[in-house]
């Protein structure tokens, strides 16, 4: 290895790291004798850059030359950034020693589009064959399946990777095509649904046959851009129920648009990137995978945008009240879980807990559930003295005052506080 | 008050427990004494040395137990049979966080285990019980901080050359059979439980995990791990290996790395909280990315 291979991987990784992708999950897989590598099924980070993203795969490009001319990448084929691209061999070394030194869990493997997507598909197939077979390499690979490639390379790309994808990237068709005018939506779809057949085969083979090879096992990922086009919220959350439930997405992430080319026209002009949509789409995409909720019961045509000052399941109780309070001694499972925040560990220690003896405030806070928010959803025997002496429940008290208190700003320190200024209703 | 010397390791405190029940005698406090150490156990303990212990003022009864593999086994298969083995785990856990009193703490729960009649619902989830709370508490900061070993622990590669012994892995694999290095200085002793996830992930390449804090570690020669002990660990607890032990391309690897680490980061999105709150500061020490 070269000292030149620096200022590429330089090169290759900052045309990479806008894809947010990240997981290294989904496959859980021993190591072997004589190979090297395993793959963990929760996945691991190994390292957080400055950013506090992580770092789980080496997310590399192959090339980051590209033919397309997309308004939103910055490899754009218009725009003068340096460009570099890596021999097979020099990428698949750079990954087998990182991943000796504990650094990578894996490989992320992407590229620009170059010739055609055949051509770019096939340079990729051979850099994780060359690792598989090779190298005996056993660890985690995530691959890019690049849009309007043939089924033939995507099902030889599943038998060496864990995760295949293809991003979406804008989720109406036509902003799609005013963004990026080389590419439509049925170009996206189709890999979607060479991925999702042969997943399903490999599945069902091996119903039959045990030892019928794993096809793509961590399934495919998704992400769409946010905040580049005027999709809302409610367009973006049925959309990804509808990849989660038709296509078997694993996960469907999603980027908040970072203006990298700013001169472009077509693009709206921000001031830096939305990253609490970002955060609120994702709790909303936790609720829908995780809490039982329905894409319609976070946002509908009513509420469009989800409320960038509450998280959804706390704006999604507040437009319930009739709901509450739930009684933590009695109710399901199901319903504990759709208090604001009360997550699945605490519902799970409450429902466990409850099993021994009566739930009181006081066990509440010995076992960590955090009632800052759950203290106004809530009740169970002596909650109203015990744990919030002056606040009562929502049952005494109106949404829109709980929403105040919930997003009043606490100062930050004592002195902050101006000593002329009392507060009435609600005193620590 | 009754007071049971033992030497302070987890097959110590079994035994203890299996003596106070044929002795139907039960200790008011659990003290590390120098005397229990046989020389078969060697001193690897949760609490480093031993050292003399001090007495209670008003201590009556005083009885040294004598650590036991066929006692403390015994114990083991009963609490197997008691419980699920993960509560089992979680026990050993919590143990490894060699909080102070950890021992009577566990001492009081497996009795609990045993004392109370089976029924329905498990002791293990009672957390009105405030020894069964925190052993679950310690033991969750046990596993969380093992979690930490799998992810910040970092390799060097040592500069014994591949190739030279028959026995290496496939040569045809990049960096297989040369020796590894990495340093760790974890919260708790945690190491052992990682080293499971190490054997099973760099099968073909040897290392040596070694924790600085604690002085010992594990070495991996391609079959087996063993327990190490370094009568002059100097060099290895520096964290870094000597340019002179170093592999020759282990610089351009390093230099690699964090030129990646450094270009991963996207300006627009700068967040140093969020970074340090998944990788707490305890760790970049050893970070070959930060360094």
């Amino acid at each position: 290895m070269k000292e030149s291979v620096i200022s590429k991987l330089k090169v290759l990784a900052e045309s990479a790291k806008y894809d947010v992708s990240c997981a290294s999950s989904g496959t859980t897989r021993r190591g072997k004798d004589g190979h090297i590598g395993s793959a963990t099924g929760w996945g691991i980070c190994h390292s957080f850059t400055a950013d506090g993203r992580c770092v789980s795969l080496l997310k590399i490009m192959l090339t980051n030359h590209c033919i397309y001319d997309c308004a939103y990448c910055i490899n754009r084929r218009s725009n003068d950034v340096p460009r570099a691209t890596f021999t097979p061999d020099e990428l698949v070394e750079l990954t087998l020693e990182f991943y000796r030194r504990n650094y990578i869990e894996g490989l992320f493997l992407s590229s620009g589009v170059i010739r055609d997507p055949d051509y770019t598909m096939e340079r990729m197939v051979k850099v994780v064959r060359e690792l598989r077979t090779t190298h005996r390499y056993n660890g985690y690979i995530h691959m890019k399946s690049i849009p309007g490639a043939s089924e033939g390379l995507v099902r030889e790309a599943g038998l060496y990777a864990d995760r295949l994808s293809v991003n979406i990237e804008i989720p109406r068709e036509e902003n799609l095509k005013m963004l990026a005018p080389d590419k439509d939506h049925a170009s996206v779809y189709q890999p979607m649904r060479y991925i999702h057949q042969g997943f399903l085969e490999s599945t069902e083979d091996r119903k039959k046959f045990r030892k019928a090879p794993k096809w793509a096992p961590a399934g495919q990922s998704t992400q769409m851009i946010v905040g580049a086009t005027p999709e809302t919220d409610n367009e973006i959350l049925r959309l990804s129920t509808k990849l989660y439930n038709v296509q078997g997405m694993k996960r469907v992430y999603f980027s908040a648009f970072v203006p990298v080319n700013s001169y472009d026209r077509r693009l709206p002009m921000l001031g830096s990137p939305p990253l609490v949509r970002e955060n609120r789409l994702y709790q909303a995409d936790w609720l829908m995978r995780f809490y039982g909720f329905g894409a319609g019961e976070i946002v509908d045509d009513a509420y469009p945008n989800l409320d960038l000052e509450i998280d959804p399941k706390l704006a999604w109780a507040l437009r319930h009240p009739e709901k509450f309070p739930v009684d933590l001694n009695r109710a399901d499972y199901e319903m504990i879980l759709r208090v604001p925040g009360i997550g699945v560990k605490s519902a799970q220690l409450i429902v466990a807990a409850r099993r021994h003896s009566r739930i009181t405030g006081a066990t509440l806070k010995k076992i960590g559930v955090v009632l800052k928010k759950a203290q106004y959803f809530i009740t169970c025997g002596e909650i109203s003295e015990g744990i919030a002496p002056k606040n009562g429940i929502i049952g005494d008290l109106h949404p829109d005052l709980v929403r105040k208190v919930l997003t009043q700003k606490r100062p930050t320190s004592r002195r902050a506080q101006s000593p002329d200024q009392t507060t009435l209703i609600f005193p620590d | 008050m009754t007071v049971f010397n033992y030497d302070s390791t987890f097959e110590g405190l079994l035994t203890a427990i299996f003596d106070a029940y044929s002795r139907r005698q039960f200790p008011d406090v659990l003290l590390p004494s120098p005397d229990c150490v046989s020389p078969s156990h060697p001193a690897h303990n949760a609490f480093g040395s031993v050292s003399s212990p001090s007495l209670p003022l008003f201590s009556d009864e005083i009885h040294n137990v004598l650590t036991d593999s066929a006692k403390s086994g015994r114990v083991w298969r009963a609490l197997l049979k008691k419980l699920p083995k993960e509560v089992c785990n979680m026990l050993f856990y919590g143990w490894l966080s060699e909080e102070s009193g950890v021992d009577m703490m566990l001492f009081r729960y497996i009795r609990r285990v045993f004392d109370e009649p089976a029924t329905t619902s498990s002791v293990a989830t009672d957390f009105s019980d405030p020894d069964i709370l925190r052993v679950k508490q310690l033991a969750l900061k046990v596993s969380h901080e093992c979690e930490h070993i799998r992810q910040f622990t970092r390799f060097q590669k040592g500069g014994d050359a591949p190739g030279n012994d028959t026995t290496t892995g496939p040569a045809d694999s990049y960096g297989a059979g040369a020796t590894y290095f990495a340093p760790v200085s974890p919260r708790y002793n945690a190491l052992p439980l990682a080293i499971g996830y190490f054997r099973d992930r760099f099968r073909d390449q040897r290392w040596l995990i070694y924790d600085i804090k604690r002085r010992y570690g594990f070495y991996y020669d391609l079959k087996e791990v063993t327990e190490v002990t370094m009568e002059d660990d100097a060099h290895l607890v520096a964290g870094k290996l000597d340019e002179a032990m170093m592999a020759a391309d282990e610089k351009l690897f390093q230099d690699l790395w964090r030129t990646y680490f450094h270009s991963m980061a996207i300006a627009e999105r700068i967040n140093p909280k969020l970074q340090r709150q998944h990788m707490p500061k305890r760790f970049w020490a050893l970070l070959t990315e930060l360094q």
